[in-house]
């Protein structure tokens, strides 16, 4: 049997119970209740930022992997780090560049510290979820990827993206598409591989593995040397939890990561109206053909035969 | 027009032309009755169409050049900020004041008030117009407009807000349509049509209702999916699909007020009596269901603000802005309304009308456009951006204004059909 998740059951549900596979499909669902945890052998990847030393080999790694355009100054220019995109913000990730490497100076530290930024990879996508033409999926091997044939280009999933990740081809008139990292499913992680930026970086940086694996190996690493390490191991919870996971030895705040985000998946905060959608298909109908008839009612009054 | 009436000249209001037995035919009816020459004449003698030939000279090449060159040519769209006027102006704020069609379907309708039968079309045709050019809007600013259809028949992702939205609005236009073929069927002399109309028209409205209710609260409930981009005043997770339908209530009524006012101004010459003696009193019927919906917006506001604890925010800039936005198209419209009802001053009515629009523009623009990405930096949107939206908001008005001189929406037809 196909596996269940929680956004099938919303599909499910959605469509109205229209299906006997729909209505099967619920009722398998809701006992698990609650949020999607992630796929229970997901792969994900472990980034230790205290070890990252900025020299944009993973990068260089991803532009040949997922053969992106050449950019307009090479990999091994460290002047990028100085580079500011509108509001003074460090560099992002672009059509052109599914990952970027940021640098930030840090009082009291060493060296500054190198920051590596792509998709996340969530659990529970706000990008799917948002997704009215489902072009996201997430795959159990824990990659979320993007099928560029029936997209629409509404650009909802960047709106609902918490970490600003997708990119969008604004220049091309006509086939414009989204653009982000898609863990090298295609041509790496489908194949039990790891991505090429993960391969490619001298430091070990990152670890490849199965998510619940590396959330072991997060803690075992921040136990064995509480005082090197902050005690947070992002992307563990935050917004459902995510495949990539970091730890550093600078507060995430500083950092540029986002630690407002929360433990609910995105989806947890559209529910609220979700769950408005039924119940007004349903009782409306009734409701206001029910008003109509009070409303006319006067005729009926009229008429003495009906006078208690 | 005005001065062709005041020279003796009828507007076309029956089939048979005055005096005879001879039917319009539909070149006459498309030309308002008059002459080729005549109405050539009355275009070019017309100011405001000078103005638009400015906009269309100016504006017509950057609309091609957006399909040839690209969104990122003609917009500020960014990775950051993916949306931009077409849908923060064209969509976000256009549909809550096309929301007067399924209010005055409801009113007649559904609760039998005849007494707002004049107003009635008007009020049906600005909610099929609105949301007809907030589709154009989105088509202009999807990256692929052509594949509009894939959510429908080709790739469903109904999990999405965005799928209830786009279901939603391309029933209820065929729902609006429907409604606004009695109107149709009366100028052309159909008679099956409007039969047929008249026969579902109480299921039209409440299916009109249902799709209202949802779609309008879709609309909010799509910035539920960016907590932490919209700023927390303008966000609540389980009240803003209500704070967007509900302010649409009094938005649809209040630009319904608006457009029967410049409709009396600029078109007196296309309304008949029925029309222009009631509509004072209509105007503060209208002006009471504003102000209810008025008030449960602002009480269902300050509850948003309560139940997430945001009282402090108030005290920041974006706070000012919010009060600011909460004061002058929240409270004033609701002063001036309630004033106008009790004093029975219809042009009071018609000032609090304009505050209550301009109110639902700005908080629709505060929440996509002005507090979106608080916490990043501010975006102006481009300026070739800025004329397309005026592009097509004159189109909407040149095939508002066409109909509006065609179909019996402002006057009544003489004569059934046979």
């Amino acid at each position: 049997m196909k596996k269940i998740d929680r956004r099938n059951f919303i599909k499910g549900s959605l469509a109205g119970g229209l299906t006997a596979a729909a209505t099967g499909k619920a009722k398998n669902a809701s006992a698990a209740g609650g949020t999607f945890g992630g796929y229970p052998d997901s792969m994900g990847v472990l980034v230790d930022l205290t070890k990252c030393i900025g020299c944009r080999t993973c990068e260089a790694a991803c532009n040949k992997e997922q053969g992106l355009p050449e950019p307009d100054r090479p990999f091994d220019d460290y002047s990028v780090f100085d580079e500011h995109r509108h509001g003074g913000l460090p560099r992002r990730t672009t059509e052109g560049a599914y990952t970027v490497v940021n640098k930030y100076e840090v009082e009291g530290r060493e060296h500054p510290l190198f920051r590596k930024f792509q998709c996340n990879h969530c659990n529970e996508p706000a990008c799917l979820t948002s997704c009215f033409v489902n072009a996201y999926t997430k795959t159990p091997e824990g990659a979320v990827i993007y099928n560029p044939k029936v997209c629409v280009g509404c650009r909802t999933c960047m709106i609902a993206c918490p970490f600003y990740v997708p990119a969008y081809s604004y220049s091309s008139p006509i086939n414009p598409v989204v653009k982000k990292c898609i863990m090298c499913y295609d041509t790496r992680l489908q194949f039990g591989r790891p991505p090429a930026c993960v391969e490619a970086c001298p430091q070990g940086v990152m670890t490849f593995g199965k998510r619940k694996d590396l959330i072991d190996l997060a803690h075992e690493t921040i136990e064995n040397k509480p005082d090197k390490y902050v005690d947070h191991v992002y992307g563990e919870k935050e917004v459902g939890g995510t495949s990539w996971m970091y730890i550093s030895d600078v507060p995430f705040e500083e950092i540029g990561f986002d630690t407002h985000l929360g433990p609910d998946p995105i989806l947890n905060y559209v529910k609220d109206f979700l769950a408005i959608v039924p119940m007004v298909l349903c009782i409306w109908p009734a409701l206001f053909t029910g008003f109509h008839l009070l409303a006319t009612r006067k005729n009926a009054n009229k008429d003495d035969s009906n006078k208690a | 027009m005005q001065k062709l009436k005041n020279e003796g000249f009828e507007p076309i209001d029956t089939f048979v032309k005055p005096n005879t037995n001879n039917p319009w035919t539909f070149k006459e009816k498309m030309l308002l009755g008059l002459t080729p020459q005549e109405y050539m004449k009355q275009l070019v003698r017309n100011p405001f169409n000078w103005i638009l030939a400015v906009i269309y000279a100016v504006g017509l090449p950057i609309l091609v050049g957006r399909f040839i060159f690209g969104l990122g040519w003609a917009t500020h769209s960014s990775y950051d900020y993916p949306w931009g006027l077409f849908l923060g102006w064209g969509l976000f704020v256009m549909v809550p004041l096309s929301a007067s069609g399924f209010m005055l379907g409801t009113t007649v309708e559904l609760f039998g008030r005849k007494d707002f039968k004049p107003i009635e079309r008007l009020g049906l045709l600005n909610g099929l117009l609105g949301y007809f050019f907030a589709v154009v809007f989105l088509q202009v600013d999807l990256g692929q407009p052509w594949r509009l259809v894939y959510p429908m028949f080709v790739s469903l992702g109904p999990a999405a807000v965005l799928f209830l939205v786009a279901w939603h609005v391309a029933t209820y236009l065929s729902v609006q349509v429907a409604e606004l073929v009695p109107a149709a069927s009366e100028l052309m002399g159909w008679v099956k049509p409007k039969k047929f109309v008249r026969s579902i028209v109480l299921g039209l409205t409440v299916a009109g209702i249902i799709l209202s209710t949802l779609h309008q609260g879709a609309l909010g409930a799509l910035f539920t999916y960016a907590p932490g981009k919209v700023h927390p005043l303008w966000y609540s997770s389980a009240f803003q699909w209500f704070h967007f339908f509900c302010s649409s209530i009094f938005g649809g009524l209040s630009m319904l007020i608006v457009v029967s006012t410049l409709s009396k101004w600029f078109l007196s010459w296309r309304c008949d009596d029925n029309f222009l003696k009631n509509l004072d009193r209509i105007t503060l019927g209208l002006g009471k269901g504003c102000s209810m919906a008025l008030i449960t917006y602002f009480v269902i506001k300050i509850v948003a603000l309560a139940h997430d604890n945001e009282w402090a925010y108030l005290l920041s800039g974006w706070g000012q802005l919010y009060i600011f936005e909460l004061a002058v198209g929240t409270l004033v419209p609701l002063a001036l309304f309630t004033t106008a009802i009790r004093s029975n001053r219809a042009g009071l009515a018609r000032l609090a009308a304009f505050f209550a629009v301009f109110g639902i523009a700005l908080n629709r623009l505060d929440t996509a456009l002005i507090t979106y990405n608080w916490k990043l930096y501010q975006e102006i949107p481009h300026w070739r951006e800025f004329i397309i939206a005026v592009v097509l908001y004159a189109t909407y008005i040149v095939v508002y204004r066409a109909v509006l001189c065609r179909l019996p929406i402002l006057y009544t037809w003489q004569g059934e059909s046979k």
